[in-house]
């Protein structure tokens, strides 16, 4: 499992930084303060909304720390995590009250 | 109510940031751990934390090396998995976009999952917030998010395996993001496309490279403007 000879973890650490810095970029230093168009704006808006749920519902329901396996531990912090964060707006408790869940629940199957 | 100074910006947005930290952290001490006991050094881990600063893309790298995949898929999979960090580039355009090159330079080095959400989040709930303001605010997050992943990640590499197992920190991710979108689900537009991401993000969960999360995220956008314009018409806002 040893890489840590190979001189291609630098390649892969300064092509990462630099690609990843050009995504962040791209739009922010390239388009910079031209209008955009009122449809490329209104989808603009569900950027937050659109894609993180489509990262997370399958680390949800199929962790890898479990191999892919259903999780109920997982799964119900998941569930009071947004049950209070919808309720309370209270991104700090929501986060709190889903991670003791998780312990919690965790210990006990 | 009295409009705070710039500097009351600032702080606001370390206050805004500060609980993130909290998941930042761990994610970063997972990073640093997991490098080394894969044999990178301490100086290869800190730089992967400080040049990439993508904790999902670098583990996810770090898992590929290990499996002998080539450089290429390796860099390809990890940037794939980071092609969301354009979109959040886009999101902040109409705020910051007039902002200096440098500053929004700056910014695209800092926007990571965190100083983004809680930024959109804080300018869609106050749409009077100048552009220096809105700069001033992204910088405090910045501030309070960016310096914990660094210290983190040096840390999770001096401590190493010492880490107890039984915390499940890989779930730290997924909690946080749910707890910053549930108060987002405001509107039936809100809510069809995060229920549109999450079918189409299981439903792709199997295509390589991570490509499905991109597919979940246009399909969830097309989703919430197709509904936006349903319901409140062509020049809503």
């Amino acid at each position: 499992m040893n890489f840590a000879q190979d001189s291609n973890i630098w390649l892969v650490i300064w092509a990462l930084g630099l690609g990843t810095f050009g995504l962040r970029f791209l739009f922010l230093g390239l388009v910079g303060d031209r209008k955009m168009p009122v449809w490329v704006l209104r989808h603009l808006r569900y950027t937050a909304v659109g894609l993180l749920p489509g990262l997370i519902a399958p680390m949800v329901l199929w962790p890898d720390a479990t191999g892919g396996m259903l999780d109920w531990p997982r799964l119900i912090a998941a569930i009071v995590t947004l049950a209070v964060g919808y309720k309370t707006k209270n991104i700090f408790a929501a986060i709190l009250l889903g991670g003791i869940c998780l312990y919690t629940i965790g210990q006990m199957v | 109510m009295s409009i705070p100074e710039p500097s009351g910006f600032f702080i606001q947005g370390v206050l805004n940031g500060a609980p993130h930290s909290l998941v930042i952290g761990p994610f970063g001490f997972l990073f640093g751990v997991v490098a080394t006991e894969a044999g990178l050094s301490i100086f290869e881990t800190l730089s992967f934390s400080v040049l990439v600063v993508a904790g999902a893309a670098q583990l996810t790298a770090l898992e590929l090396m290990q499996d002998n995949t080539p450089t290429v898929i390796v860099i390809l999979s990890a940037l794939a998995l980071n092609l969301r960090m354009a979109l959040y580039s886009a999101s902040l355009t109409p705020h910051l976009g007039t902002a200096r090159f440098w500053q929004r330079a700056a910014v695209a080095y800092s926007l990571v999952d965190q100083s983004y959400a809680t930024s959109i989040l804080q300018y869609e709930n106050n749409p009077e917030m100048t552009m220096p303001q809105k700069l001033t605010f992204f910088f405090g997050v910045a501030a309070s998010v960016i310096p914990v992943w660094y210290l983190l990640t040096f840390l999770g590499a001096l401590v190493g395996q010492s880490i107890p197992t039984d915390i499940p920190l890989d779930f730290a991710t997924p909690l946080t993001f749910i707890a910053l979108l549930a108060p987002l689900l405001r509107s039936l537009p809100h809510i069809l496309a995060a229920l549109a991401s999450v079918i189409a993000g299981l439903l792709f969960h199997t295509m390589p490279y991570n490509l499905g999360i991109m597919l979940a995220g246009v399909i969830g956008m097309s989703v919430g403007a197709w509904s936006e314009q349903r319901e409140f018409g062509e020049h809503h806002r």
